[in-house]
């Protein structure tokens, strides 16, 4: 997936991901979308659910060798 | 409007401290509006580490001596051993690159979370505002976390 901004959140445990993300989501325009990369399993359900909360899009998760990447869409 | 989150921080060890940062700034990142109370044995995190309290009779010194506080100062609720527990503890944490509380408490300030310092337990203590740290936003009591739990959509005890 293409991303206008990569967050690296290698060896962060929560909720450190999730507070870098938040952070990071300040920066981007609405309609951008930011790739954080992580090693934390967590991630998977914090992410969509920081979305849910947020109200921003999470577009998905690619998961390979213990590492993901969260795609997700700033929307406002 | 944000959602209010409020954490009433009554223990005074570092484990729950650190729990009670992490939802703080969990939630503060969540776009909530945080703010946390510290009562009785949680006004320890707060407290200056250097200097010495003063206090009047020698009731409250003797526990203002014995419970010194300042978030260098605080044992882990369990295994602390002398403090050799809190170190193997912190170099665990260090580890896995966590941070360390300090740290945590400069990122809830800088995400909005408020600090509020229990004037009861203050004046039980005979604790004045000069042995805290300049992060305190207010001191209040029981009205002042109620007002704002009330609204709250999450309220914590730890």
């Amino acid at each position: 997936m293409k991303a206008d901004a990569t967050l690296d959140c290698i060896g962060l445990y929560c909720p450190m991901p999730i507070y870098h993300m938040a952070n990071k989501l300040k920066e981007l325009e609405p309609g951008q979308v930011l790739e954080v990369l992580a090693d934390d399993e967590g991630i998977k359900v914090d992410a969509p659910a920081w979305c849910r909360t947020t109200g921003n899009e999470m577009l998905g998760i690619e998961e390979k060798a213990g590492e993901y990447k969260v795609y997700i869409k700033k929307t406002k | 409007m944000a959602e209010k989150v409020t954490v009433i921080v009554f223990s005074g060890e570092l484990d729950k401290a650190i729990a009670a940062f992490n939802i703080a700034i969990g939630a503060a990142s969540m776009g909530m509006e945080v703010s946390m109370f510290f009562t009785f044995w949680g006004l320890n995190i707060l407290k200056k580490n250097q200097g010495s309290i003063r206090s009047k009779g020698i009731m409250r010194k003797m526990l203002n001596f014995m419970n010194r506080g300042g978030s260098k100062r605080m044992p882990l609720s369990k295994f602390h051993m002398f403090g050799i527990g809190k170190w193997m503890m912190k170099r665990l944490m260090k580890d896995v690159n966590s941070p360390q509380i300090e740290e945590l408490m400069a990122m809830a300030k800088e995400t909005g979370v408020k600090f509020i310092a229990c004037t009861n337990t203050m004046g039980m203590m005979g604790l004045s505002k000069e042995a805290f740290l300049p992060e305190v936003d207010s001191f209040a009591g029981t009205a002042a976390y109620l007002a704002e739990a009330r609204e709250g959509k999450v309220n914590l005890f730890i």
